[in-house]
């Protein structure tokens, strides 16, 4: 059996790469994927510690958080729409019109 | 779970279910009503907010939890319940003409913000980690679209952005916090977390980590340094009405919960993060209040303000005990009316080809409207924390805990900070009474604006004079495990 570590290690490395998605990259389709990639983390972590305990709440927590964060992604993908539709970039730079 | 576990449970629960029907009705009404049905919607909304308000009335006694111990009705989650109606129902009432002036009048407008309310409620009333993240992303969910709500302007396109993508990224961070306190304790419910959490060592790296990152998600959603960026340009880009509801209701909900599991379940590892938020108490203050002094936009300078008012509130937090988690309750109900009255001044400029969000605009403004200029000064006062008003007593109730608590040299910063805050504030005061106007005024002022002026103002004086009664309130509905 794959012990616990394994896949708190896994979670760990995926949600820290998905921040470092997040903050690097200047696209704003890669960044909604490493969001992705981070909220999943949390989903491998809960699914393990589930397991590892033998109840059932991490599971059902991990399966909420899907399905928010599929909810979350149809509301960027929305608002992007409507931001492309005023202005025809997808890089986060040239987005920002607000400062100070 | 029998039958009558599930009667209990969506007994407890009613104010959030009247709220939920409510916005689906609209909705569906949204859909066969025309626009010149602004005013039912408007009052359809506010009857909704209303019924919900006399549930929770009709709720209060004796605390009870219900859904096996995931969501709770006690006195601090009716308090805070209230504070939303408020805000939720002043918000409604500065919405209609405003609408109409941005040509953006739709019903989806209302119901989004009762599913944003109803997000908040959920919140104050979670008693586990789950619902509580359940309601914050409800919350959260509603207001970025209605942040975005002018599709065609691209500074609102590119709020909704900012704010979506940071505010995923703090429920990301929240959401990683949780898996590792689930991964520590075995339980996501608040009080079984505290009794597993009472043998725990807070040198325990892990249990370190866990709470660096609850700490670290729910600061976001306070807007508190560092995790401040997303506030003015999403209060600048937002409509006004949605910038102040944001500003109190967003921000009393995310108080709420903040309070909730710091001094519940994270009670026993409080060593932790005392220090932590200290120090983000500090910063926030002083980043809000120095950046406020060079803005032009008022929208944008009001959100420093709300940046720094957010950090006052979380030295309430530091303090701690009884009096601690009172004097921020009765914060943010004074910021709600003192705040809602400065945003239905900003609300009420909008006319016609005039944005009036820069401070210029209220240049010389006290010499053709002496009653309206009295007001603003009032809410501005209140802000700036100076004394006949309630703002001075919000902040020094804060000082009072703080200082039983030993934390003098915090509360001497704090108010030195606070006095470089009261410069920005009377700079619009100065604008208003010292200078010749530049141009006509029109106003956008409604029956219903006036009213929300009439109230923010009635709540702003009134709680200045009788102070000692509101804290007595927010006393009598501290969290049940600080008694």
């Amino acid at each position: 059996m794959v012990p616990l570590s394994w896949y708190l290690v896994l979670g760990a490395v995926l949600f820290v790469t998905g921040a470092a998605g997040v903050v690097l990259r200047r696209n704003v389709l890669i960044v909604l994927m490493s969001l992705e990639l981070m909220l999943n983390s949390v989903s491998v972590n809960l699914v393990a510690f589930s397991h590892f305990f033998g109840d059932f709440r991490g599971q059902i927590i991990a399966i909420f958080v899907i399905a928010i964060t599929a909810a979350e992604v149809a509301i960027a993908l929305g608002i992007l729409v409507a931001l492309v539709r005023n202005k025809a970039t997808l890089e986060v730079d040239e987005v920002t019109i607000m400062k100070g | 779970m029998d039958m009558n576990a599930v009667i209990r449970s969506v007994i407890a629960s009613g104010p959030e279910i009247i709220v939920i029907v409510g916005a689906c009705v609209l909705l569906m009404v949204g859909l066969v009503a025309e626009k010149r049905y602004g005013r039912l919607l408007v009052g359809a909304t506010l009857a909704v907010v209303i019924a919900a308000a006399a549930a929770t009335f009709a709720l209060a006694g004796a605390p009870r939890t219900a859904y096996g111990g995931m969501f709770v009705i006690d006195d601090f989650a009716i308090f805070f319940k209230l504070v939303l109606y408020l805000a939720t129902g002043l918000t409604v009432l500065m919405s209609g003409r405003y609408l109409e002036e941005e040509a953006i009048a739709r019903s989806e407008y209302y119901a989004l913000l009762l599913f944003a309310l109803s997000g908040m409620m959920i919140m104050v009333s979670g008693l586990d980690l789950l619902t509580i993240y359940v309601g914050l992303e409800l919350q959260s969910l509603s207001l970025y679209v209605l942040t975005g709500f002018f599709r065609h302007d691209p500074r609102s396109n590119e709020a909704a952005l900012k704010y979506i993508i940071l505010g995923a990224v703090s429920s990301g961070i929240f959401l990683y916090g949780l898996s590792l306190a689930y991964g520590l304790t075995g339980t996501t419910q608040l009080t079984d977390m505290a009794t597993a959490l009472a043998h725990g060592r807070a040198t325990d790296p892990a249990l370190i980590l866990a709470t660096i990152f609850l700490v670290t998600g729910l600061i976001f959603k306070v807007g508190a340094v560092p995790f401040h960026m997303w506030v003015p340009d999403v209060y600048e880009g937002a409509p006004t009405t949605i910038t102040a509801f944001l500003s109190v209701a967003s921000k009393a909900a995310a108080f709420a919960i903040v309070l909730r599991i710091f001094l519940d379940a994270l009670a026993p590892v409080t060593e932790i993060w005392t220090v932590l938020v200290a120090v983000i108490a500090v910063l926030t203050i002083a980043l809000g209040s120095f950046v406020a002094l060079v803005q032009t936009n008022i929208k944008r300078m009001l959100a420093y303000s709300s940046i720094a008012h957010a950090g006052f509130a979380l030295l309430g937090l530091v303090a701690g005990g009884p009096d601690g988690v009172a004097s921020v309750m009765l914060y943010l109900l004074i910021y709600t009316f003192m705040n809602l009255g400065i945003f239905g001044t900003v609300v009420m400029m909008r006319k016609g080809d005039v944005r009036g969000d820069m401070i210029a605009d209220y240049t010389g403004f006290a010499k053709t409207h002496r009653g309206l200029a009295l007001l603003m000064l009032i809410f501005l006062f209140s802000l700036a924390g100076i004394p006949p008003t309630a703002g001075f007593f919000a902040k020094f109730y804060v000082l009072v805990a703080l200082i039983n608590q030993g934390y003098v040299a915090l509360a001497v910063i704090a108010v030195l900070l606070s006095a470089v805050a009261a410069f920005f504030y009377i700079r619009i005061v100065m604008l208003m009474y010292m200078r010749e106007p530049t141009r006509s005024f029109d106003l956008a002022l409604t029956p219903s604006l006036r009213l929300v002026l009439a109230i923010a103002g009635l709540g702003t004086v009134g709680i200045g004079i009788l102070p000692s009664w509101f804290l007595d309130l927010a006393q009598g509905a501290i969290l049940t495990v600080m008694r």
